[in-house]
């Protein structure tokens, strides 16, 4: 098991493909962070009737959104709640994932 | 064992393609999935979905359809029926390639990397993911090993035969009756489950028969979800009906009698028993060693849910060990299985496993057939610590009881089960 991780360690330091930042978020990342949001809004987004449909969104809108929520602008039952528990650079990379998938 | 090598020589090398539509293809990583609940079922539609399909997914679940234990206590309540919270595993095999065998596992053998299924049939993976939920345990109850003694005092703990059974128990109480449920220290699956159903049994009770009692006998001290919120509604809306006693711990249970025997206080007789039993990881995670945890729980580690106990082995839901503030809820083991999806993709394609996870919970309990609270967190992972934490300031509470989250519980509902299963 250590040895496990230890050569994934390696592996990260070597793979170029994944040579982000140590801060940003990557797209698989942000594919993971979304995937949160689809417990409630529906795998990619794309919601069963009685939520919000986050997929094909602009972008803009659902950082605005969030960040309403996030600020107490927006009333909320839940959302100003879980909103808080996200950064703005975690806002952001959620919201330009679903602003790209399939209405 | 060829395969095995190959995969590994493709991962150390990172170029493993797990692309194309592999739906129907023998070759690929395997992972065998032991469990078709909230967080088994979505671990394997998203180990499909983000390998591309690349990825070989054997689920491993004995029952017919899956039965939501969210929304059950509304058929014990009487405004739902168990269909409305029933639905079936048919998307996972059509839509998303998952094979499906209806089947029990007898055993695991860790070393060998393979499953024996109760049939018999042996089923060799490069991972397993085990979300076995929770089993009861009932040696700490000699009443309830008599024979016959479980199908008269029920827990209808996991949604199904039990809780429909339940429902029948409370029908055929004459009014005046008092339905008792007793309540294991946490940790337990659903926190605030059992309140919930005091509420929903009290709200029958009051249309159908308004002579009845509910009395909640809890081993905890004080009520251990959403505490001020049950406990106004049971004072205003439930007055003279529900009644509440902590510090309660079950010792025994005299079926014939249908009477409870505590450690410090006095038996309690009533007409319908409902005991909630103390609970452990489901059997399979504790006969293939795994939990460590006060021989109850699996220890994981939260970035990838892989077994501390054991190389390989992905463990889910209610059966870990819980992460401080992290309840064992259906809805947080759907976000387990995601994690943990993406976990093993990753490693079986060569990437770094997500080093900072974050995922939330939500939980909705119904106080009436119509009005709800929630309880709502956000956790992150904290590398200092090498755990989930709940991220500081968000999170919280309904403020009361009101019909807007009784509307967005459902619309919970829908979602989680077409995430976890179409």
């Amino acid at each position: 098991m250590k040895r496990a991780v230890q050569s994934l360690a390696a592996i990260a330091c070597l793979a170029a493909a994944a040579g982000a930042h140590a801060q940003a978020i990557d797209p698989l990342q942000a594919r993971s962070l979304a995937a949160s949001c689809a417990s409630c809004h529906g795998t990619l987004g794309q919601a069963q009737p009685g939520m919000a449909s986050l997929a094909g969104q602009s972008k803009d809108d659902l950082v605005r959104k969030m960040q309403d929520y996030k600020n107490g602008r927006l009333p909320a039952t839940l959302m100003h709640q879980l909103a808080k528990g996200y950064t703005d650079e975690q806002i952001e990379a959620i919201a330009a994932y679903f602003a790209a998938q399939k209405k | 064992m060829k395969r095995r090598q190959f995969i590994q020589a493709a991962s150390a090398a990172g170029v493993l393609g797990l692309a194309g539509c592999a739906s129907t293809s023998d070759k690929g990583p395997h992972v065998v999935v032991v469990g078709g609940g909230y967080g088994g079922a979505t671990a394997a539609k998203y180990l499909r979905m983000w390998s591309d399909y690349g990825i070989r997914v054997t689920l491993v679940e004995p029952n017919a359809s899956f039965v939501s234990c969210p929304i059950s206590n509304l058929v014990i309540g009487g405004s739902k029926t168990i269909a409305d919270v029933t639905s079936s595993y048919e998307n996972l095999e059509r839509r998303h390639g998952v094979r499906i065998v209806r089947d029990f596992v007898s055993a695991i053998d860790p070393a060998k990397r393979t499953v024996t299924l109760a049939g018999g049939a042996q089923l060799a993976y490069d991972r397993l993911v085990l979300s076995p939920g929770v089993d009861f345990m009932m040696e700490t109850l000699p009443g309830l090993n008599r024979p016959g003694a479980q199908d008269q005092v029920l827990h209808a703990w996991k949604a199904g035969p039990q809780t429909v059974a339940l429902r029948r128990q409370l029908e055929a109480m004459p009014d005046g009756g008092v339905y008792a449920i007793t309540i294991p220290l946490a940790p337990y699956r659903c926190p605030p489950g059992p309140y919930e159903r005091a509420c929903q049994v009290a709200s029958y009770f009051k249309k159908s028969k308004p002579r009845s009692k509910v009395l909640i006998l809890d081993e905890n001290a004080d009520v251990t979800s959403k505490g001020a919120l049950f406990k106004k509604v049971w004072a205003e809306r439930y007055a003279g009906i529900v009644e509440y006693r902590g510090k309660h711990k079950l010792m025994d249970v005299d079926v014939a009698g249908s009477t409870l025997k505590f450690e410090f206080n006095d038996d309690i007789k009533a007409q319908v028993l409902n005991v909630v039993p103390a609970m452990r990881a489901g059997d399979i995670a504790v006969r293939t060693g795994l939990a460590t945890v006060n021989k109850r729980w699996c220890d994981v580690d939260f970035l990838t849910f892989e077994s501390k106990a054991a190389a390989h082995i992905h463990v889910l839901g209610d059966a870990t060990q819980s992460a401080p503030g992290m309840p064992k809820s259906g809805h947080m083991a759907n976000q387990h299985g995601k994690t943990c999806a993406a976990a093993i993709v990753a490693t079986l394609s060569g990437r770094a496993v997500n080093a900072m996870p974050v995922y939330n919970n939500t939980c909705y309990s119904f106080v009436s057939d119509s009005e709800v609270v929630h309880v709502a967190s956000v956790h992150r992972y904290d590398a200092a610590q090498k755990t989930m934490v709940t991220v500081p300031g968000s999170g919280g509470l309904s403020t009361a009881p009101n019909e807007l989250e009784g509307f967005y519980a459902m619309g919970w509902a829908r979602n989680i089960w077409a995430d976890t299963l179409a």
